[in-house]
């Protein structure tokens, strides 16, 4: 009970703040592109863009620090076992992650946000790159502590706990460069729809539609790279890399059921949880094999004790949902830079429209990709080495865990609320209030 | 480098994340506190103002504090964070709270909607001002443990006298600090206030002091064991001592920043003084001071700790380096501008 109310409170609290971080991280980087246009063509729309899209940074951070702070406790406070027996590599990269990417993205987003009129404009530019550097860099270290716990390496287990024996194994294990990359560029394409959807409802109200036609243009270029690099190379070279390190997890995901050298792949199937089994499949016949360019065999989910695999349909969904979502971001993304030129991007209401309601989806793709990841990895907590149920809190009472549950659930619907509202009445705002106050 | 030595260097350093974060954020928890009795709109926007560009930045000490305990002293986090859960959660519930209020509030002008978040400013920094104090009271004076390790207390048990006085003792020199800075951030008839709170404070907090070494000593008698003839104890005892008579003198002068400085290092002397008497433990245990965790026993390895060395002596004078920078930009009086919350 205990541990499925933990890992419910783990779920809760990391998907809320998984909403944000993504944001900040995207935006931070179209933001730079803002404001080096602005500040070397001495460009007054491209300025005041910065301080438009630099507001619902600051809103976006603010949140991302709020849930954030959560997190770092929450491995002593919920997983106190499994705390003590991974402290020795898994703290290193939490604290890293303070020192070298926390401090900077705080520090300079201040100066960002409130010395606009107090520094140069070249600190001012460097601040805005310090923003994005720094919640790369934040990525960078929380994604080697998660790549750790789902390939691990440069340990030994030795004391009764992991001792660590290479930091730089330990780092960069086998699944953290391509994770990192994955997940960046999902916070490009979750930023750039975000851009996106807000210039095209302000071109649809007509309003600054030469600034907002700027951004439009600058957020699909970006969307469109993004959603191709996010399948390829990056996506595949994440499946390949799951293939080959995390193979129950990748059978689950892709929903493979005998082991076998001609493995098809599912374009669209329904998961029975029950039986492992795969009803309405359309698939294509040795795609797995030609995927992963591999000739041998492919194990399937037979070759796993029930015991060993994470849970079906919680897995082999979420997977697919991304790749499908995934596959439209590139459709909309290359019909919006085709009509760039034409100028057409502009004046298509219908491609506006599409745009404004798909700009929440890439947050849906982010959750999605991080189910499978999380959920793939059961049931360990550390891919092979420690199981979910042995690393909770032993003296932490059930009433304690519901008690932080209700309060977080209340406390996030009331944020989640007022951040959307917030989030929209600034938009609605648009850039001229800021105009009006210059 | 030997596992001996760099467990003692990672007790220093953890003092050192401890004390930089009691010291800048302590200010920003002050602020917050005072801002419960600010008298117009316009003070509550100076107050805001005046930690607005720094308080995040401030906040990051505390998770690097929690990261470098998990990294270089595994059980201690893994005991005091669920030990301590309820107390921890009533934190983070505050701190989510302080955190959003600033930039909530000036979304709306209306004289409904800002109360609430200045309430919520203000109670959010109020709380983890105490519970901070109540976690380092009952770490100083020791927790049940079982033989594992494992905290076998409650949360009421946490709410013992000795633990609530240091948690009111750190509530005052919080607000202290905080009316101090203030004092930098003002000018005219609010700065005056300030000097007065200030001032006050002290006293107060004096007093509270005097009680507290009074009742630790019989509380915690472990903390005194070897004191008088340890160098580093008179060191942090005469820094502290001389900072406290320093504070008021200073005060009255016209020089803003003397009495900032001297009452930082109240703060990081008081932390120095019981870390001194808390060596080489982290977690003392209560009845059975055999159980505690200490330095040696809750370690983690050489590599780690060696990693975790070279990630402080590279990561942080650039980060003091850049803070330096950053407050500089933003010295000197609040203006309310364009820009501000």
């Amino acid at each position: 009970m205990e541990v499925l109310l933990s890992r419910i409170q783990f779920a809760m609290t990391v998907g809320f703040h998984f909403l944000f971080p993504p944001i900040s991280i995207g935006l931070a980087w179209i933001l730079i592109t803002f404001e080096t246009l602005g500040w070397r063509r001495n460009s007054e729309l491209y300025i005041q863009l910065g301080k438009f899209f630099g507001k619902l940074l600051a809103l976006t951070f603010v949140m991302g620090v709020a849930t954030g702070i959560v997190m770092e406790f929450q491995f002593g406070t919920n997983w106190a076992e499994y705390s003590k027996f991974v402290g020795d590599i898994f703290g290193a990269p939490l604290a890293a992650e303070g020192v070298f990417a926390f401090f900077l993205e705080s520090g300079f987003l201040g100066l960002y946000l409130f010395g606009r009129n107090k520094v140069s404009k070249g600190v001012h530019w460097f601040s805005a790159l310090m923003v994005a550097v720094g919640s790369t860099i934040s990525a960078f270290w929380i994604i080697i502590a998660n790549s750790w716990m789902q390939t691990p390496a440069g340990y030994v287990i030795r004391n009764g706990r992991a001792e660590l024996t290479s930091f730089a194994e330990a780092a960069f294990n086998p699944s953290t460069v391509i994770r990192f990359l994955h997940t960046v560029d999902a916070a490009l394409i979750t930023a750039a729809f975000i851009v996106a959807g807000i210039s095209a409802y302000l071109i649809l109200k007509k309003r600054q539609t030469e600034m907002m036609k700027k951004s439009l243009k600058i957020a699909v270029i970006v969307g469109f790279v993004a959603s191709v690099l996010e399948l390829f190379p990056l996506g595949h070279m994440h499946l390949v890399q799951v293939a080959e390190t995390q193979p129950a997890k990748f059978a689950t995901i892709e929903g493979i059921t005998e082991t076998s050298d001609n493995v098809p792949l599912l374009a669209f199937g329904i998961p029975d949880s029950e039986t492992r089994d795969v009803n309405f499949r359309i698939e294509i016949p040795g795609g797995i094999n030609w995927l992963l360019s591999k000739d041998g065999e492919v194990q399937g989910m037979n070759e796993f004790k029930d015991g060993d695999l994470p849970p079906f349909g919680l897995a082999f969904i979420p997977f697919h949902l991304m790749v499908y979502l995934g596959s439209v971001f590139i459709i909309l993304m290359l019909v919006s830079v085709f009509l760039i030129k034409s100028e057409k991007l502009y004046k298509t209401d219908w491609l506006l429209k599409i745009l404004i309601g798909s700009a929440p989806l890439p947050l849906l793709t982010n959750q999605l990709g991080w189910i499978t990841a999380e959920v793939g990895r059961q049931p360990w907590i550390v891919y092979n080495v420690m199981r979910t149920k042995d690393a909770i809190s032993t003296n932490v009472s059930t009433g304690e865990i519901i008690f932080s549950i209700v309060m977080f659930g209340i406390i996030y619907i009331l944020l989640f609320g007022a951040y959307l509202y917030f989030l929209l009445k600034q938009i609605k705002q648009g850039p001229e209030e800021i105009i009006k106050e210059v | 480098m030997e596992l001996g030595t760099l467990q003692i260097i990672w007790f220093f350093l953890y003092g050192v994340l401890i004390a930089g974060y009691a010291i800048l954020d302590g200010f920003d928890l002050g602020v917050g506190v005072l801002h419960l009795f600010a008298k117009s709109e316009e003070e509550r926007r100076i107050n805001i103002n005046a930690i607005g560009p720094v308080w995040d930045g401030n906040e990051v000490w505390l998770l690097t504090a929690g990261g470098a305990l998990f990294a270089a002293f595994p059980p201690v986090y893994a005991t005091v964070f669920s030990g301590f859960y309820l107390a921890l959660m009533l934190v983070l519930l505050a701190l989510i709270f302080r955190a959003v209020s600033m930039e909530f509030r000036g979304q709306i002008e209306s004289s409904k909607w800002r109360p609430v978040w200045d309430l919520a400013f203000g109670l959010g920094s109020l709380l983890p001002a105490i519970l901070f104090g109540v976690v380092v009271g009952n770490l100083l004076r020791g927790i049940p443990l079982d033989e594992n390790g494992i905290f076998t207390g409650t949360f009421f048990g946490l709410l013992n006298p000795f633990s609530l006085l240091i948690g009111i003792l750190s509530l005052v020199m919080f607000v202290k600090h905080g009316a101090i800075y203030m004092v930098l951030k003002t000018d005219g008839e609010l700065k005056d206030r300030m000097k007065n709170i200030a001032s006050k404070a002290w006293t107060v907090f004096v007093v509270l002091f005097i009680l507290a070494t009074i009742y630790a000593f019989f509380e915690a008698p472990y903390l005194f064991e070897g004191m008088l003839s340890n160098a580093l104890f008179w060191l942090f005892f005469i820094l502290l001592i001389g900072s406290i008579i320093a504070t008021p003198a200073l005060l009255l002068k016209e020089n803003e920043w003397k009495p900032f400085v001297s009452s930082s290092i109240t703060i990081a002397a008081l932390i120095g003084v019981a870390a001194v008497g808390m060596f080489p433990k982290l977690v003392p245990a209560i009845g059975d001071m055999s159980r505690s965790l200490t330095i040696t026993n809750s370690s983690s390895t050489v590599p780690t700790l060696s990693a975790m060395l070279i990630i402080a002596l590279i990561g942080m004078p650039i980060v003091i380096g850049y803070t330096i920078f950053i407050y500089r930009i933003f010295w000197g009086k609040v203006e309310i501008t364009e820009e501000s919350y």
